[in-house]
């Protein structure tokens, strides 16, 4: 079944893709902007499968952002896939100190725990005005094996190459998801202590997964700060984690899509209210929320899965 | 899943066709984006104050001859003002897309906004990229000119550099004898910059005075208590702080129950907005900025630029029932300095609704008067503006119930800020090379 | 000496303030198995109410007796929780009861964001202050320090506010419902508790102790917009270090940052910002779930 997945895979990329000639400028950033922060999504989206949310996502969108912008001021690296390769590399490791050590934390405590690692690496980032302390960092634009796109040009390559990240994570996800670790995990969901008698190590599985969505995390950053073209230490502050978690909570762990539209849905409801409503964009925003966590309680893609019969 | 690939997409695409409309650009009116903080610690101190002032020019502006000369006549060079607003809460990531939005969806012909330096610093790349006319009108951080060299984007706010220069010139004036000092700041980028800047002057300007302590309570703490018993232990000679807004209210009420403006000279590099809100809770005697000429010390200082500074000080103190602080000065002199570039430029290309071009080649080096002194973009290749600087003593005049300014010094703009070409903290450590006082 | 008597009274004043924020989101939690983001909302609009009140106190003549502005501190916080907390409990957060926590930490949130922009429409941006309570009390000389008599006041009022709540819950007979609901809510239903009532009780006294936080705290600062956001993290962290639902938890969590916080001031100011997560995850590391925590039976 598996080229069945290759085949719709290629058909999201062409859709997708599709935007770069149709979209306006600005809803080309938008969505592109989206699209980085959703392969942040993507990752806790990977972790509430197993039960734990991490509210404390920023602190690999910001490693990822950090990382490319110092990677990119201090060698003068300017290739985007340089950039996320490097990038993720260091969320990888970072991923794999810190995964086995919150492995053992669940609920309230695993979300606290990863909050709190976000709010260090927001304070000592803040205090530290060699590299911009709160105000932050430019990084120019990137360029592509050696092709150094302006304006529009610019927008679009960017965009295809979010796309094609997007694509590509997407699918090693779904795979992951529906491998024999990936279904420990969603058992893992129902009953822990269950998963321990039938011989798995759910703290393992914990771990994998943890690790998994430190690097989609540094991926986001680093897309997020090339398109951006700045990064300052709001990227780990708690409410960007707190957006990251909403977006995971509107699409559900059940589809991999849904997180990217859900996130794009985000982008541009919070866009709009924010124009036209500037003095209560905040309300509208809250009541959204609300909203959308009264009316579609396991996400957006439960939707598509209830009339699947809840197969994921 | 599958299917959901396809209909993620297809929602995608049907979300955006509905998004795709936008405004079109009208040739008689001049559409500015005013971006300032709505909501959060920023709105009551700056943003609010500052988008008060700018309506009431604006308004002023369209009616034309509201204003005294040059700034008679109707709009900018006859166009109608209109202007979209949006918060600047929520940090420089939602501000960069925010910026493309107001460019590419509203299609504003000039950007003007940002207190904040983090968004002064994201929004010029994106700027120059978009090559969309951008002023910044309040933000500090003189790294926005100095890391980077920018098109398209002017401040016409002198950076905040001059703040602490002044205050440590002031003290000299004064005569005032200072063995030690201690600081308390935000902790973020601009107090950390603003003590970076104080102690660099004050190393030249008093080389033997001792630093007590330098405390960095968290942005929107609230509470000092702490700090306050740390600042009176010490016992240092002076007390620097850079804070403004609710942080600064907070800080001045818990220090004055305690005594400790009794114990130690208090500075504030930025501190006249409170004024308003704190009255007569403001302690006599604290030596006070205003990021500029403006608030109490320009509605001191007469001179040639009494009309225009009075007509405004009137005009919001009948609108919102409290006189202008700095926030409202700063957006009037960015206001100010656009009409004289777009009429500039207008008188350069016959009268057309200038270009984004047009109105970069206008701007640049551009001089103007505006209720905050003689402005002039001086710094940054024409890009960046110098301004002159004032520090005074406040008093409570019990009799009429107002907060004083006496004791005011007034420092000429190339007295307070880096000559071109020259990084401000280099300048401090050098000596002020160059300075230009009277 | 004089100084680690400095740290120890600076920290107490600080623990008193947190300890009566924290316990009221502690307690919020322990009956509804709600961590409640919007207590910082609470806390926020206490102090704008209590600025509000007090205002409206001295201007219909309390200057002739100034005392009477504490009652109504007092009477702001109580109004925000009679009107807020039923309004909340029983028009939103009943209906997410028995779902996810981390789904709840999301409605609250939601109500977080509501609650930042009904307090801009209802107060402006514009910011109140009430000094007159602050500086009623007089001045304490400590040493060579001044301390404000108010200052003693709220650690005062912490430790009779702890103690009601300990000594109502322990020694009533409707503490010892709600005790039994927070062990096992539809076992106490079965046996005849309105649970219902508790939880509408529990949210109440939690929205109280947010509001009155934030009342007591009004008169020593300016309130403004933004205020709620810098509460709550802070909260959040006493009440995992003390373990979530106990009340002895925290005020030993209060104690600890607030005296941890007080040391990091005098002796490392560059800590400061860092301490209370220090604290946090010290405690963590040893205690996965908190100082307090009762261990609760897994299911298999």
């Amino acid at each position: 079944m598996r080229y069945i997945l290759f085949l719709y895979a290629a058909i999201a990329f062409v859709v997708l893709a599709a935007g770069s000639i149709i979209l306006p400028d600005w809803a080309m950033f938008l969505f592109a902007m989206a699209l980085a922060k959703g392969l942040v999504c993507l990752g806790i989206v990977a972790m509430m499968r197993g039960g734990v949310v991490s509210f404390g996502q920023g602190l690999y969108y910001c490693i990822g952002a950090y990382t490319a912008t110092l990677a990119a001021n201090l060698w003068g690296v300017s290739d985007i896939f340089a950039l996320t390769l490097f990038s993720s590399v260091v969320c990888l490791i970072v991923g794999m100190i810190f995964g086995p050590m919150l492995a053992t934390y669940r609920g309230i405590f695993f979300a606290m725990l990863t909050l709190a690692l976000s709010m260090v690496l927001y304070g000592t980032l803040s205090k530290m005005s060699v590299i911009g302390g709160s105000d932050g960092l430019n990084i120019g634009s990137p360029t592509f094996l050696g092709w150094a796109p302006e304006g529009r040009d610019l927008q679009t390559a960017l965009y295809i190459y979010v796309v094609a990240i997007v694509v590509i994570t997407g699918t090693l996800m779904r795979i992951y998801f529906d491998s024999e670790q990936g279904l420990i995990t969603l058992a893992t969901r129902d009953n822990e202590l269950r998963v321990e008698y039938l011989g798995a190590s759910v703290r393992k599985v914990m771990a994998y997964n943890y690790t998994f969505a430190a690097v989609l995390g540094g991926l986001g950053g680093t897309i997020a700060v090339v398109a951006l073209g700045h990064v300052d230490p709001e990227f780990a502050f708690w409410t960007t984690s707190g957006e990251f978690v909403f977006v995971a909570i509107l699409a559900g762990y059940m589809s991999v899509p849904a997180v990217f539209v859900a996130a794009i849905i985000l982008e541009v409801v919070r866009s709009f209210s924010n124009l036209y409503f500037p003095n209560t964009w905040q309300l509208s925003l809250g009541i959204f929320l609300l909203i959308v966590i009264v009316t579609l309680p396991n996400g957006l893609g439960s939707l598509l899965s209830r009339r699947k019969g809840g197969k994921t | 899943m599958k299917k959901t690939g396809i209909y993620g997409a297809l929602s995608t695409i049907g979300l955006m066709a509905g998004l795709a409309g936008s405004a079109t650009a009208q040739e008689d009116t001049f559409k500015i984006g005013i971006i300032t903080f709505l909501s959060g610690q920023a709105a009551e101190s700056f943003g609010v104050p500052a988008l008060n002032g700018g309506k009431l020019l604006i308004d002023m502006m369209n009616k034309g001859d509201a204003l005294p000369a040059p700034y008679n006549t109707k709009g900018f060079g006859g166009l109608n003002i209109e202007y979209v607003v949006v918060d600047e809460a929520g940090g420089a990531t939602k501000q960069v897309q925010e910026f493309r939005n107001l460019v590419q969806r509203e299609e504003v012909d000039a950007v003007l906004g940002y207190v904040s330096s983090g968004d002064c610093l994201a929004v010029p790349p994106v700027a120059d990229e978009l090559k969309a006319f951008t002023i910044l009108y309040d933000c500090g951080t003189p790294r926005v000119f100095e890391d980077g060299k920018f098109e398209y984007v002017f401040r016409t706010a002198a950076h905040a550099t001059m703040d602490n220069i002044s205050l440590a010139r002031y003290l000299k004036s004064r005569n005032f004898d200072v063995p030690s000092y201690a600081g308390l700041n935000q902790d973020y980028a601009f107090g950390q910059d603003s003590w970076a800047d104080f102690t660099a002057s004050m190393k030249q300007i008093y080389p033997d005075a001792e630093i007590k302590t330098a405390l960095f309570p968290k942005f929107g703490a609230g509470q000092y208590g702490t700090e306050i018993s740390a600042l009176l232990r010490e016992k240092p000679a002076l007390v620097h702080s850079s804070n403004w807004g609710g942080d600064l209210q907070g800080f001045l009420i818990q220090a004055t129950a305690r005594g400790l403006d009794k114990r130690s000279q208090l500075v504030l590099s930025a501190g006249d907005h409170v004024i308003p809100q704190l009255q007569d809770k403001m302690p006599d005697g604290i030596f006070l900025g205003a990021r500029g000429v403006n608030g109490l010390a320009a509605y001191a200082r007469g001179g040639e630029l009494k009309e225009l500074t009075d007509t405004m000080w009137d005009a919001y103190e009948a609108e919102y029932g409290v006189f202008p602080v700095q926030a409202p000065f700063r957006m009037w002199q960015a206001l100010f300095g656009l009409k004289t570039a777009v009429e500039k430029a207008m008188a350069d290309n016959g009268g057309k609704k200038p270009s984004d071009e047009e109105l970069v080649a206008a701007m640049k080096g551009l001089e103007w008067d505006a209720p905050s002194g003689h402005i002039e973009m001086a710094l940054a290749d024409g890009h960046q503006a110098i301004q002159p600087n004032a520090i005074g003593t406040t008093k409570w005049n019990a009799d009429a119930g107002k907060m004083e300014l006496v004791d005011v010094e007034y420092y000429a703009a190339r007295c307070v800020n880096p000559p071109e070409g020259v990084l401000a903290a280099d300048w401090i450590a050098q000596g002020f090379p160059g300075a230009e006082c009277d | 000496m004089d100084l680690l008597a400095t740290i120890v009274v600076d920290g107490l004043i600080y623990a008193g303030w947190l300890f009566i924020v924290s316990l009221g989101l502690t307690l919020v939690f322990g009956v509804l198995n709600i961590l409640n983001i919007a207590h910082g909302s609470l806390y926020a609009i206490g102090a704008y109410a209590s600025a509000s009140l007090v205002g409206a106190y001295f201007a219909v003549g309390g200057d002739a007796f100034p005392y009477g502005s504490y009652a109504a501190l007092i009477l702001a916080a109580v109004l925000v929780a009679v009107v807020l907390g039923p309004l909340l409990e029983r028009g939103l957060l009943r209906y997410f009861y028995g779902r996810d926590e981390v789904l709840n930490v999301l409605v609250t949130y939601a109500v977080f964001l509501i609650l930042e922009d009904v307090m801009k429409l209802i107060w402006g941006v514009n910011p109140y202050f009430v000094y007159e309570p602050y500086t009623l009390l007089g001045d304490v000389e400590i040493g060579p320090l001044f301390y404000v008599g108010y200052d003693f006041a709220v650690i005062a009022a912490a430790i009779v506010v702890g103690l009601a709540v300990w000594l109502t819950l322990n020694r009533t007979q409707i503490g010892k419902v709600v005790l039994a609901v927070i062990h096992d809510a539809e076992m106490s239903q079965t046996m005849g508790v309105n649970v219902q009532r508790i939880y509408l009780g529990a949210f109440t006294a939690g929205a109280f102790l947010a509001a009155l936080g934030g009342a007591l705290t009004a008169p020593m600062i300016s309130v403004t917009p933004g205020l709620g956001a810098n509460v709550i993290i802070v909260a959040f962290a006493v009440v995992i270090i003390g373990g979530l639902g106990s009340v002895p938890g925290a005020a030993i969590g209060a104690l600890m940052v607030g005296i941890s916080r007080a040391a990091s001031v005098h002796l490392l100011p560059e800590a400061e910002l860092f301490i209370v997560y220090f604290v946090m995850a010290i405690v963590l590391m040893f205690r996965p779930e908190g100082l307090f925590a009762k261990t609760k039976a897994r299911k298999i």
